[in-house]
């Protein structure tokens, strides 16, 4: 039984659907600027952050069920998604997916005064948006650091197959905030410039913020070009919780897996690409073991920075859209690759037939994971 | 809630399982350790750690939750022959309600200070297992959800699609939680696609909700 894509959203400094952040990233425009904000860091930095006022615009009349950046994202995206769809979001054969690494992490205070925000909690932020739209099942919460969108939507599309659900309404966010700049900051894997995903000269990642919302469904939606969720898997490194492993292994075991009984080459792959030395590194390791080498592959972290959480999800559907009109994205910020193995990382955007894709993300902790996407038409 | 089809005739089993919690480390139900002092965590922690006779230095670098799931992990897997599965069909899904915030709110504190990148590394619940594959050789599938309290309907459905559609032969699956008022819990299972244990079964909701709640 095939799991199709009905329905999309995305919200990201280049834009609030599918389409217009298609648009600027086809014309080369990237969305990270810098910034001079001491809310969320001493000194100026580089990131992709979405365009607020316009949100609150967007969001105007709503009684929010959770009106912090976060729950307004969420919120936004799963409507905006919804407004597309035949799915009924209040059917019992339908689940409500969320991906997030840290949530409402920026209500955080001091010692002693969250124990009682239930709005830390993630499964609360699920729960709101569920019950928002009178779906009766609990929601399903899937929080693996950098892996967690593109894994929500391999749970999704599992328990679809298994019959467990007929629809997922999956929804991944995160937002920039001081606790996540610093962090990053603190283990020196923030670029002051935008990052260079497989560049020779890459010195780092550039944060991004964002939302992404896809109804899977096994209804094979009304239009002439239809994107499956083909198969998907995730695996460790069991090597080291924030290093990438020196020899690929989590993400060529998931690579391996999603990809078992696969004949034909993917058309392109859609990277992780943080432009951290060791990442890339380790991804091109990876997929050479893989034999992929020679795919074109490319990364969007140059466009919208990582958007953690909603990073799976919002990459996985801009690859989705990329299949849909016959064209792969250039490497933003690419100029000289340098990468222990040589990849094919296009420096303009390629415009050829692609029946498949594969998404792939890697995180802290040593988890992989691995989707391969096919259009029908 | 959504009827539940098994779409193979996998039988698994439960071959262990491990709680800990402030009163006691039990494994398969029986008594292995009394904190009959009453130690707080960090002590009760390395109480266990020497009991055990764990030598593995790294894991007084790790946070709280960390160490709770590792021991766990360590008493679980102690005579389990590691050689009997490829590392790639072990398995690890795990779950708890509070994510990181024990540790973000420590993260937190640091902010204004010193950012402690040996602290955020913990700000994110997969990193136990991480620590965990890592120790173990664990390779296959991971994932780690987010949940009001230990869905265990939700879990045994999830590891039956594991074992039915993917490599997985072998998981590690369960609770571990070190919550914002340092209240803690870690129930881990070894979960086999193949039932070759006496134990038969026993993979059933009602089952681990009783070993869950002992």
């Amino acid at each position: 039984m095939p799991v199709y894509l009905e329905s999309e959203n995305i919200i990201t400094s280049l834009g609030f659907s599918v389409e217009e952040n298609l648009k600027a990233m086809g014309e080369g425009i990237s969305g990270i600027r810098m910034c001079n904000n001491p809310a969320l860091s001493d000194q100026p930095f580089p990131v992709s952050l979405v365009d607020k006022n316009r949100l609150d615009a967007a969001l105007s009349g709503f009684s929010l069920p959770d009106d912090s950046t976060f729950g307004k994202l969420v919120f936004l995206s799963v409507r905006e998604a919804l407004k597309g769809s035949s799915v009924d979001p209040s059917d019992p054969r339908t689940v409500f997916i969320l991906s997030t690494t840290k949530g409402n992490i920026e209500l955080m205070r001091g010692k002693g005064s969250n124990a009682g925000n239930s709005r830390l909690l993630l499964w609360h932020s699920a729960e709101q948006i569920r019950r928002y739209y009178g779906n009766p099942n609990k929601a399903i919460v899937v929080s693996n650091a950098c892996i967690s969108g593109l894994l929500a939507m391999i749970a999704g599309q599992r328990l679809i197959k298994n019959g467990d659900y007929d629809h997922a309404v999956i929804v991944g966010a995160d937002v920039v905030s001081k606790f996540i700049v610093s962090g990053f900051q603190s283990f020196l894997s923030l670029s002051t410039n935008p990052c260079k995903p497989f560049d020779r000269d890459r010195d780092g990642l550039t944060l991004g913020e964002g939302a992404g919302t896809v109804v899977l469904s096994n209804r094979r939606p009304d239009r002439k070009t239809v994107i499956e969720l083909v198969s998907g898997a995730s695996a460790n490194d069991a090597n080291h919780i924030s290093g990438p492993s020196r020899t690929g292994e989590g993400l060529f075991i998931a690579l391996k897996q999603a990809l078992k009984g696969i004949v034909e080459d993917p058309g392109f792959i859609s990277a992780h690409g943080t432009a951290t030395p060791f990442n890339d590194d380790m991804e091109s390791i990876a997929l050479t073991r893989a034999g992929l080498a020679h795919i074109p592959a490319n990364s969007l972290k140059g466009f919208i920075g990582h958007t953690l959480g909603a990073a799976g999800i919002i990459e996985s559907l801009i690859g989705a859209g990329c299949l849909s009109e016959n064209m792969m994205l250039k490497n933003m910020g690419l100029q000289h690759q340098g990468l222990v193995n040589a990849l094919n990382t296009p420096i303009e955007n390629l415009k050829q037939p692609f029946l498949t894709f594969v998404k792939t993300a890697s995180g802290f902790g040593g988890c992989n994971a691995a989707a391969l996407f096919r259009k029908h038409e | 809630m959504p009827p539940h089809y098994f779409a193979s005739m996998n039988n698994p089993v439960i071959r262990k399982y491990v709680s800990v919690d402030k009163r006691s480390v039990k494994v398969n139900g029986t008594d292995l350790l009394l904190n009959e002092q009453g130690a707080d965590f960090g002590e009760f922690m390395k109480q266990i750690y020497h009991a055990c006779s764990i030598s593995y230095l790294k894991f007084f670098k790790m946070d709280p939750q960390s160490k709770l799931g590792f021991v766990a992990a360590k008493i679980l897997l102690q005579d389990d022959d590691r050689d009997r599965f490829e590392p790639e069909e072990k398995a690890i899904v795990l779950a708890n309600s509070a994510s990181s915030l024990n540790t973000d709110e420590k993260y937190f504190e640091s902010i204004n200070d010193i950012p402690s990148p040996a602290v955020f590394v913990y700000t994110l619940p997969n990193i136990v297992a991480g620590e965990i594959c890592i120790h173990h050789n664990l390779k296959g599938e991971n994932t780690f959800f987010i949940q009001e309290e230990f869905d265990i309907q939700f879990m045994v459905s999830y590891l039956n699609i594991l074992f039915s559609t993917t490599n997985t032969r072998k998981a590690i699956a369960g609770w571990v939680e070190v919550d914002l008022d340092d209240n803690y819990r870690a129930f881990l299972m070894d979960v086999e696609k193949e039932g070759s244990s006496e134990i038969q079964g026993n993979f059933t909701v009602d089952f681990i909700h009783q070993i869950f709640k002992l």
